[in-house]
């Protein structure tokens, strides 16, 4: 896994439910068609009422008109991010976007658990408000190691919650390789 | 060592005596539930990471319901159905419930109980979040994503945090008014969508004994909108004999150990609590209906795995029998079993179908239909600027169709009573 994220900062608010992050109509494409996946990054936090997108001034798409990815890495949130339904569809099409961590002060379990055991994106947990200083399209870098946060637009570092016992999962790329390599499963 | 009923169930299901809150544990899965949104995607990670040839682990153990995007003209919502139907053959999976067939059941929640899936003291996953209904029957129930469901497929085992328990008792006798949408709506308002997060919600006292089955499981069913791992009502003698009429498998009643340490305790009187609404855009944004009484609708909403059930209608009746709607009025039994009971089932001599026909509603197939907005041509989807009172589980921006509407969750009888005067309305003006 890479030890190093850098990209720009997209600030979301609190409570993002599951079908702000891919509505309930986008359901049916095919996970695995490539053409079909790229939907999932064209509609990804598609459902956000548009001013409370890309915070704080708002009004900021995720995803641009036309394209199918976003021009964001790193997305900030405040308490329950991932509330609502159990689709896994949300951080895959978070993922097939482009990004790659989550900061959040809490997120709801089902949603945790898909964006560890799928390796889809890394779920960090924060005891600040980053939502409230960090601005989006401020430049990022997350330590993996050091568990810190970076915003190199203002020169200001935070510390992340560490990952503790999924840290293993999230390193081994999701379940099924974490169950191989600790024999938990046959090989197949 | 003490433990709570969904302590001893995870043991059991551990393989252990006792298990700890926060633990991580290894779980024997009774049954895993699918549908037709997320079986596809679980079928394709189970076939790459088992092999194409894979056998899954128990076909007795796993019940496939499509119910989410049943009756739309929507070609990849079909190849679903399509891909749902090639698996079941492929694996001889002999609890699978075809589309068009007179097999099919309807909203998986509703349709695992009435099909005889939910036995005290079993642990079951679902690839939904509302899995957590199943927990009425004494029973723990989650929902899980489809990785984690493939790798049950595979194995019939999944790893699990012991949840600590929040207890909420209700004492006294429900009032005609109240119902148990009222109670876990009340319970929301308090404690806030992620007031559980990771947490059991066991629920007791006189006035959950006292409810029938599906008003149960209407408070479970919603346990998750707290962020709850699962809900649970330890299993009675109303449980058991709804049980017992639907299935032969044996079962373990569980009950929670008079000193088992709970992480918080909630009581309430249910005489001192009164009909309420989650207001948009969040299911803990309570007010009582008083206080929002007089709030122009522009639809009525009755169905869903919380709301579509043959009691919720039988209420609903109650209120709309010989009156007129004045604002679209969808009705969706959440079974076929539930729709064919409409016509059956009557209320002062007349069936509930003709009660709701005649009061103008409509009556639609039993599907999640407009719960969760679905394609574009679903029945009852909400359009810009709707204002929708529902007897569904959620409220988030989009939940039920356009952003740009609103809505407000709501018992049946307060759904009921606001479709007629067309705003949001106390149920006790029509009792």
């Amino acid at each position: 896994m890479e030890t190093i994220i850098q990209g720009k900062a997209y600030v979301l608010g609190k409570n993002i439910d599951t079908d702000q992050i891919i509505p309930a109509e986008h359901l049916v494409y095919s996970l695995s068609d490539p053409e079909e996946v790229k939907l999932y990054g064209k509609y990804a936090l598609s459902g956000v009422p548009p001013e409370q997108g890309g915070l704080p001034e708002g009004n900021i798409p995720f995803i641009r008109e036309g394209e199918f990815s976003s021009d964001y890495t790193i997305i900030i949130a405040g308490p329950n991010f991932g509330c609502g339904s159990s689709r896994e569809h949300a951080p895959f099409a978070l993922k097939v976007a482009g990004a790659k961590a989550i900061i959040a002060e809490s997120y709801a379990r089902i949603f945790y658990r898909n964006c560890v055991d799928g390796g889809f994106v890394i779920p960090y947990e924060t005891a600040e408000e980053l939502n409230q200083v960090i601005k989006t399209g401020d430049e990022l870098k997350i330590d993996v190691k050091a568990n810190t946060i970076e915003n190199l637009s203002r020169q200001v570092t935070y510390k992340l919650s560490a990952l503790g016992d999924v840290f293993s999962i999230i390193e081994a790329g999701g379940i099924f390789a974490y169950a191989r390599q600790e024999n938990l499963m046959a090989q197949s | 060592m003490q433990q709570t009923i969904t302590q001893k169930i995870l043991s059991r299901a551990a393989n252990r005596k006792f298990v700890d809150a926060g633990e991580s544990v290894w779980l024997n899965v009774d049954i895993l539930l699918t549908h037709d949104v997320c079986g596809p995607p679980t079928f394709d990670i189970f076939k790459q990471e088992f092999g194409p040839d894979a056998k899954v682990w128990d076909p007795q153990k796993v019940v496939v319901l499509p119910d989410h995007y049943i009756f739309t003209a929507n070609e990849h919502a079909h190849r679903n159905i399509d891909l749902l139907r090639q698996f079941a053959a492929e694996q001889h999976l002999p609890h699978y419930y075809d589309v068009g067939s007179d097999r099919y059941k309807g909203v998986c929640h509703v349709a695992l109980a009435e099909e005889g899936f939910n036995i005290p003291g079993t642990v079951l996953f679902g690839t939904d979040s509302h899995t957590c209904t199943s927990g009425a029957f004494g029973m723990f129930g989650t929902g899980i994503g489809n990785t984690d469901a493939a790798f049950i497929l595979g194995t019939g085992k999944l790893w699990e945090k012991v949840p600590e328990s929040i207890k909420f008792t209700f004492d006294g006798v429900m009032p005609e008014y109240l119902t148990a949408k009222d109670l876990i709506l009340q319970i929301l308002g308090d404690i806030t969508t992620d007031g559980a997060t990771y947490k059991a919600m066991e629920f007791d006292g006189e006035a959950i004994f006292s409810l029938p089955m599906e008003e149960r499981m209407t408070l479970t069913n919603m346990a998750i909108e707290a962020g709850g791992m699962n809900g649970i009502i330890a299993a009675d003698s109303v449980a058991e004999s709804y049980v017992r009429a639907r299935s032969q498998k044996p079962y373990e009643i569980f009950r929670s150990d008079p000193d088992a340490k709970y992480h918080s305790r909630y009581h309430y009187n249910v005489r001192e609590l009164e009909p309420v609404v989650a207001q948009p855009h969040s299911p803990d944004n309570r007010a009582t209906v008083r206080s929002v009484q007089g709030t122009k609708i522009t639809k009525s909403y009755i169905g869903s795995c919380t709301g579509g059930k043959l009691t919720d209608f039988v209420m609903a009746a109650k209120i709309l029998k010989g009156k007129k709607v004045s604002v679209t009025t969808n009705i969706v039994p959440a079974t076929v079993l539930v729709a064919r009971a409409l016509e059956t089932e009557r209320f002062e001599g007349v069936t509930l179908k003709q009660i709701f026909e005649d009061a103008g509603c409509s009556i639609a197939l039993p599907s999640c239909a407009a719960c969760l907005g679905g394609p574009s041509d679903t029945v009852g989807r909400s359009v810009d600027n709707d204002l929708v009172v529902s007897t569904t589980n959620r409220n988030f921006p989009g939940r039920m169709g356009s952003k740009h509407a609103g809505v407000y969750l709501a018992s049946p009888l307060t759904a009921a009573a606001s479709a007629v005067t067309g705003k949001l309305t106390d149920p006790r003006d029509f009792l």
